[in-house]
């Protein structure tokens, strides 16, 4: 690589860096709690469980359960009723004013085999609330999330651009050197690139899937357009089913797991709402598989005469988002797993934090009238490798 | 040539061993629920996590 292109390079470098480091910073900060936000809830006692109860105990019915949980916000509408992956003696009932998405919401969590009420579970406020906030989208709805999701563009640009700069800078050198007995702006070079080439694919796995994640409401509302049009086009014309002329909830979850034998309630989106139609309840149901239970299968019960309208197979594009959920969280492999997590995002902070000082103080490293013009002992003489260079041809 | 295959691995062999393992490591408790996968995982995401904060914190010996 000749040094035009290393310089090309290093434009590339610092620019994508320096306009997402200090957003990078917040969110690795803003993430180390929320990889353990399970365990801190449970700490917290904000977790809600379900009492322990023999498996055969019978479960109350799903319409009583909505009907328990509406009664406390009778003002409002029930969006979702929805399921814990490992509880399955549970339901969380989310009520907000319409059936538009919205950040208004108000959730109950009720005892799926007695139907009484377990909780109330605020989940707009305290400290796991404000770190969720600034995490996903900076309190700003979606234009925060997409302006984060760009700055996680930014992030695998920079990563890309200083993999390819890895190479001039460690030719001459072992891997893992770490110059300490020298200058500290080559020490924080040296861990620089140390951290940066450990944890390159899991830090490209992290920054793609969050940024696949911030287009998860522009994704859902695309898969509303491209696949349920077609299957709504028999309703043409007809008002969103009014709630009088609805069946039973209970009877649709039913028919539903009739269809895919083997498979368990994830949630169930109800008619208006932004994961289903106005004429369906939708229920979408997990697989049993360890990678299946990661996908889901919609199938769309018609909310008057609960018949079964269609089981439309996950396009690829819910597919992947589904899958890049946990591969961001963290949250599939236990908790020897999470621990790796938090390791890995410490040392991406520490990753963002050097570069960041190595920008700071550029051209500072060699001082004029210093014999840094002798190459320094195990250091490459190409011009590159003295990092005073490497700034300059940034600036 | 076979210089240059040599330099080549001097350089990308430790980054391409770990990037292989850490990969191995992300898929391989997608597909499983607490069994072989999860422990698959620790060990290869356990092992560049080890490596990166093993270097990065090794103090050697001050030269005279």
């Amino acid at each position: 690589m000749n040094s035009r292109r290393i310089k090309t390079w290093a434009w590339v470098h610092k620019w994508s860096s320096l306009v997402c480091t200090v957003f990078m910073l917040l969110l690795c900060i803003t993430g180390l709690p929320l990889i353990f936000h399970h365990e801190i809830g449970h700490l917290l006692g904000t977790e809600v469980e379900a009492p322990k109860m023999p498996a055969d105990t019978p479960r109350a019915s799903l319409d009583r359960v909505i009907a328990v949980a509406h009664a406390l916000h009778p003002e409002r509408v029930v969006q979702f009723v929805s399921q814990p992956e490992d509880d399955d003696g549970l339901w969380f009932v989310t009520l907000t004013p319409t059936p538009a998405p919205t950040e208004d919401f108000k959730s109950v969590a009720v005892d799926a085999r007695t139907g009484q009420v377990l909780a109330q579970p605020k989940f707009d406020e305290g400290f796991m609330w404000v770190m969720f906030k600034l995490h996903v989208d900076l309190f700003a709805g979606l234009p925060g999330k997409l302006f984060l999701g760009f700055m996680g563009l930014l992030l695998l640009v920079a990563i890309v651009s200083g993999v390819v700069l890895y190479a001039p800078f460690m030719r001459k050198l072992e891997f893992g050197t770490v110059r300490r007995e020298r200058r500290p702006r080559l020490k924080w070079l040296d861990l620089h690139n140390l951290l940066g080439i450990v944890t390159l694919v899991w830090a490209f796995t992290v920054g793609a899937t969050g940024m696949i994640n911030t287009w998860a409401d522009l994704v859902i509302k695309y898969w509303q357009y491209d696949q349920l049009s077609a299957l709504l086009a028999p309703y043409k014309g007809q008002p969103e089913t009014p709630k009088a002329e609805r069946g039973s909830v209970q009877r649709s979850l039913e028919v539903a797991l009739q269809r895919a034998p083997g498979m368990k309630v994830g949630f169930i989106a109800f008619p208006g709402t932004a994961f289903s139609s106005p004429h369906h309840n939708t229920v979408f149901l997990r697989g049993n598989e360890p990678f299946t239970s990661r996908l889901l299968q919609p199938v769309l019960v018609d909310a008057k005469t609960n018949e079964v309208t269609a089981t439309p197979k996950l396009p690829w594009y819910l597919a992947a988002l589904l899958v890049s959920q946990p591969l961001h969280f963290g949250d599939y492999g236990g908790m020897p797993m999470q621990i790796l997590w938090a390791l890995l995002d410490i040392a991406t902070i520490i990753v963002l934090g050097s570069g960041l000082y190595l920008w700071l103080k550029r051209g500072k490293a060699v001082p004029a009238g210093a014999p840094a013009q002798a190459p320094a002992q195990g250091a490459p003489a190409a011009p590159i490798a003295r990092p005073a260079v490497t700034a300059k041809a940034g600036s | 040539m076979t210089k240059v295959r040599h330099s080549f691995w001097h350089l990308w062999g430790w980054p391409i061993v770990l990037g292989v393992l850490t990969s191995i490591g992300l898929v391989s408790a997608l597909f499983s629920d607490g069994g072989l996968g999860d422990a698959v995982a620790w060990v290869a995401l356990g092992i560049p996590t080890v490596i990166g904060f093993w270097y990065g914190w090794r103090r050697r010996r001050s030269g005279p």
